[in-house]
């Protein structure tokens, strides 16, 4: 009895446990995408992580920061690894404030590869280096988590969806103009529609329909909060496969140990 | 250790006598590694060896992260980012230490419920059970404090919320929660004083798991016969048992290797799955989050805590009764500790003379439905507090109260139970030898 409710314990635990069940699925409509880095084996794809440098370097960047970014990291591994001298030039595009310049009263200054990107520009625009791990919450279908799960569905379907799903409606409040969003969770979201279509132009002759750019740009933002997401698959395959490696040894082990126990049913302690 | 008579151990050389008659260490390591254990265990009987490599785990994977780590308001959240993204392996060590939590959580359930199962808190190892228990509690403490080192969303709004627990408490509430939290609000100052106390703690644990394992060496090990080990004679007893090692060291040490084969999939593959995404948001006391969830080993008796609301009649009474002392906040709390004291007083509400839920027809459906209901408590936990959650978690708190306080007494009165095996070896043998089905120890034939 005791061996069903663990099996029936441990699938509960996998399916219906999982952090914030609830949280932000009261309204918004997320649909999957199908993303290069999801599942065990998914990597990402380094043209699409410097497409979406580019997004938000063109668009979203007016007002979004990347604070917990190193520019340095542009060149990583597993990154949109750009070559070194890209960087440095990249770099050179940002100024950043440095309070030790003028004697301590701090100026800006044009960055180098080993600042951050700068923070957010406007007050009310929310910091992009973690956003794709921190709306991960919509655990659906009914609170199972089932949907991120074995869909991979996360935060970057979100921000996709968010790009996308503006429906054009406009409307004032308190002084503010809202936009009508069926992602957001609400209903009306205070960002205007960031993207139409032809925002950028890619020099790889990729498309540069809205949805394809969202995409991008998401995929970009997914890198930013999990930098190390390749080398961290890597990792848990590499554990993964020495622990099953170990485990069939300790199972030959623990057999031929219990093996004259077992079949001889001589009550005896075995010479020690 | 006393207890089962078995070999003890016996310097031979100089060196070893030396030392034995000035620091018997080596007997002490000695006796322990060989002690008697019933040779009828089954895997039920793993999750203390998973228990004591978590914490080991925690341990040493907290240790470096503290050298990465700045307990400070405005660098916490960043200095989190630092492990994860500039510290070498950073990432692996803090997905091991966030997920290592979720393992202990789950190993310690299973920990609980098998003894839960099987009566391993009954005569003669109430201690056991209680230093257990109170291993538990100073786990949820750890638990707890370091979810809030991180400085995000969730962790300061559940230290909020968790510390206003104690602000329920009449009189000495206030007083109680600002001695907690080391000021008016949740703050530096208590990011500081969680920090000190997530480190403490987890030594106060494995001095407490010491003694945990004393005690039970010193009464043996129950087994799912739940049938004593015969102390008759060395010989007897000899019948009975194996050596922990190797025999159990090995076997544990296999379903250690497949229980560590899921976890590093957990954390390679869905590392934040467990966790709240909230807090990837850094902490900020002007925003509060839609809802407010502790993480899933909470639930359960986060749950109980919520289910008690002012409009449900024994709240009422107690109102009533205690002229407004024992409103329906102070409740919620009381049921929440009150969960887990039953727990601790299994030993003295269990009627039944018989040890193992093996052989007790009855018994062992009500255990099911126990199972069952934590479930259950840890799923409207997760809910919203609305309709129908509140009216399930109500009927699920009172069937966790009513099996400690109602099922376990009367069970032992009313329940018939089966005949047990007379001793050990004779269920062993039961299961290896089913064509004799004896119990009398035969000369084996060549292997």
């Amino acid at each position: 009895m005791l061996k069903q409710l663990t099996i029936a314990a441990s699938l509960a635990l996998g399916l219906s446990l999982s952090g914030g069940p609830v949280a932000a699925a009261e309204t918004a409509h997320i649909e999957d995408v199908d993303f290069s880095f999801e599942g065990p084996f998914g990597k990402f794809d380094q043209n699409q992580l410097q497409r979406g440098l580019q997004v938000y370097t063109e668009i979203c960047s007016a007002c979004h920061g990347l604070q917990f970014v190193p520019l340095r990291s542009l060149g990583d591994p597993g990154g949109p690894q750009l070559p070194e001298d890209q960087v440095r030039a990249y770099a050179e595009f940002w100024e950043v404030w440095d309070p030790e310049l003028l004697d301590g009263e701090g100026d800006f200054r044009t960055a180098t590869p080993t600042d951050h990107f700068p923070k957010s520009g406007l007050s009310n625009a929310p910091d992009l280096s973690l956003m794709a791990k921190a709306r991960a919450g919509f655990h659906g279908p009914y609170g199972t988590g089932i949907n991120q799960f074995f869909k991979g569905m996360g935060g970057p379907e979100y921000i996709t969806n968010i790009l996308t799903s503006y429906t054009g409606e406009e409307k004032e409040q308190a002084g503010a103009i809202f936009y009508e969003n069926t992602a957001f969770p609400g209903g009306w979201i205070a960002m205007s529609p960031p993207l139409y279509g032809d925002d950028v132009d890619y020099a790889d002759g990729t498309s540069t329909a809205q949805h394809q750019i969202a995409e991008d740009v998401a995929a970009f933002l997914m890198w930013t909060a999990e930098p190390k997401m390749m080398a961290r698959k890597q990792a848990g395959f590499v554990g993964v496969l020495m622990l099953i490696i170990l485990t069939a040894l300790l199972y030959l082990t623990n057999k031929r140990i219990w093996a004259p126990v077992k079949s001889s049913r001589r009550g005896d302690v075995p010479a020690e | 250790m006393a207890g089962i008579p078995h070999d003890h151990y016996e310097p031979t050389t100089q060196g070893e006598k030396w030392l034995h008659r000035r620091l018997p260490i080596v007997g002490l390591l000695y006796n322990t590694i060989m002690i008697p254990t019933p040779k009828n265990l089954n895997w039920m009987w793993i999750w203390g060896i998973v228990l004591t490599f978590c914490l080991a785990l925690q341990i040493i994977t907290g240790i470096v992260l503290v050298m990465h780590y700045t307990p400070d308001t405005t660098l916490a959240f960043a200095s989190v980012e630092h492990i994860m993204r500039n510290v070498n392996g950073g990432f692996m060590l803090r997905y091991i230490h966030a997920n290592g939590a979720s393992l202990f959580f789950v190993a310690v359930y299973a920990h609980i419920f098998r003894g839960l199962y099987y009566g391993s808190y009954k005569e003669p190892r109430e201690i056991t059970w209680i230093i257990g228990i109170l291993i538990y509690v100073a786990m949820m403490a750890t638990a707890f404090m370091g979810y809030v080192l991180p400085w995000g969303q969730m962790s300061f709004w559940g230290a909020t919320v968790i510390t206003g627990l104690f602000g329920a408490i009449p009189f000495i509430g206030e007083t109680l929660q600002m001695w907690l939290l080391g000021g008016p609000a949740v703050d530096n100052y208590t990011l500081t004083r969680f920090f000190s106390l997530h480190y403490l703690l987890p030594f106060v644990i494995a001095a407490l798991v010491i003694v945990h394992i004393w005690a039970f060496h010193t009464t043996g090990n129950n087994n799912p016969t739940g049938v004593e080990v015969r102390r008759t004679s060395k010989e007897d007893a000899a019948k009975d048992t194996l050596p922990f090692w190797p025999y159990f060291v090995i076997k544990d040490l296999f379903a250690l290797g497949i229980v560590l084969a899921v976890f590093f999939a957990v954390v390679g593959f869905m590392p934040n799955f467990l966790g709240h995404p909230d807090n990837y948001i850094e902490a900020n006391p002007l925003a509060t989050p839609a809802h407010i969830v502790p993480e899933w080993y909470f639930l359960p008796f986060y749950a109980i805590l919520r289910a008690f609301t002012a409009d449900v009649w024994v709240v009422i009474a107690a109102d009533w009764i205690t002229g407004g002392i024992v409103d329906a906040k102070f409740f919620g709390v009381l049921a929440m500790f009150g969960a887990i004291i039953v727990m601790a007083l299994a030993p003295w509400l269990d009627t039944s003379s018989i040890r193992s839920g093996r052989y007790r027809p009855m018994f062992k459906w009500w255990f099911a439905l126990l199972v069952v209901d934590f479930f259950v408590l840890m799923w409207v936990g997760s809910m919203p507090a609305e309709e129908p959650y509140a009216t399930i978690s109500l009927i699920a708190s009172a069937y966790w109260f009513g099996y400690f306080l109602v099922v376990l007494p009367l069970l032992g009165v009313i329940e018939k139970p089966l005949s047990q095996p007379a001793t050990i070896e004779e269920d062993f043998n039961a299961h290896y030898a089913p064509n004799t089905g004896g119990a009398r120890p035969l000369v084996n034939p060549a292997e």
